[in-house]
């Protein structure tokens, strides 16, 4: 008796047009939503929320970010400071800008994002220290709210 | 006769494998920078350091005082415009009724920009509080959707000594 073993492979090809389809919507989706702007959002800071914090109509010439989480450390230039070391980071910051003809440290507009636990009082000593090195225009920062934030007590 | 139609177009075999491999690999790059960007936005305040020895700037209208005591949770005890004291659930809304029709008394809306408001708040508060003040004196969004203008000069006074 002979046994013929015919071995019949046969290419499964799979439907790729669906995945592919996918994949392409994924792709545009991302591609869409990306961000390449150097905004500068700490997750650890909670801001206040507030319905009237608009986005402010252009990008602000000169922006400076100073951040303060809820156990009140402070974030600046990717460091991690005390009111201190706040003060001699501003105090580089602030002859960097004025070492530039073309720019005035009137211009820059300081950004302050800082946690609602945070105490005022904290966030007032940041503000007086970029004062004292001239800084003059700031940035409150709040998250947007759609219902009015003022019932609540 | 007859005539053959022999259609001898071959069938073209796409090569996928490349063109997948490259599309994952966009797909990756996207989805490892994709951040999720909040929507944030600003009070812009004027503040710069008031010089000592000149003589105060002339104002027609002196500036509102509002004061803001905290309990010793850092939540808001007190909270005082001059001699009007706000209580309650709704006081920040009494606060800016009160603003409200001060500013829209003087001659319909837009009058109040001249008018100045420091806020004096204690070292302990929490700063959402004052964030609500601030929202509280800057304006409102009509239900249309419309912002107004109620006091634009806001400025905190310069922090106590820390507790």
């Amino acid at each position: 008796m002979r046994l013929t073993k015919r071995q019949s492979y046969e290419i499964v090809e799979g439907d790729m047009t669906p995945m592919i389809d996918m994949a392409f919507q994924l792709i545009a989706f991302f591609m869409v939503l990306i961000n390449f702007s150097e905004v500068e959002q700490d997750q650890r800071v909670n801001l206040p929320s507030s319905e009237l914090a608009k986005p402010p109509d252009a990008a602000y010439e000169e922006p400076l970010t100073i951040q303060m989480t809820a156990d009140e450390t402070i974030l600046f230039g990717g460091q991690e400071l005390d009111l201190d070391g706040l003060r001699n980071a501003m105090l580089v910051e602030s002859q960097l800008t004025k070492s530039y003809s073309d720019r005035r440290l009137a211009d820059v507009t300081v950004v302050i994002r800082a946690d609602l636990k945070a105490r005022a009082g904290r966030v007032q000593e940041v503000i007086k220290i970029a004062q004292e090195f001239g800084y003059e225009t700031f940035a409150l920062r709040g998250r947007q709210s759609d219902t009015s934030t003022l019932g609540v007590p | 006769m007859k005539i053959r139609h022999t259609d001898r177009r071959d069938r073209i075999e796409l090569q996928m494998t490349p063109m997948i491999d490259i599309v994952f690999q966009l797909l990756v790059f996207f989805i490892m920078t994709f951040k999720i960007v909040l929507p944030e936005g600003d009070f812009n305040i004027r503040m710069p350091l008031p010089a000592s020895d000149a003589p105060a700037a002339p104002s027609e209208l002196p500036p509102l005082k509002l004061e803001m005591l905290a309990d010793d949770q850092g939540k808001l005890r007190e909270l005082r415009l001059g001699n009007l004291k706000f209580d309650g659930e709704g006081r920040f809304l009494a606060l800016h009724q009160h603003i409200r029709g001060l500013v829209e008394d003087e001659g319909g809306p837009g009058t109040g920009v001249e008018q100045e408001v420091e806020i004096n708040a204690d070292y302990g508060l929490q700063y959402d509080f004052v964030m609500r003040a601030i929202t509280a004196l800057t304006g409102y969004i009509d239900p249309n959707g419309v912002p107004h203008q109620l006091i634009e000069k806001v400025r905190l006074s310069p922090p106590a000594e820390a507790p």
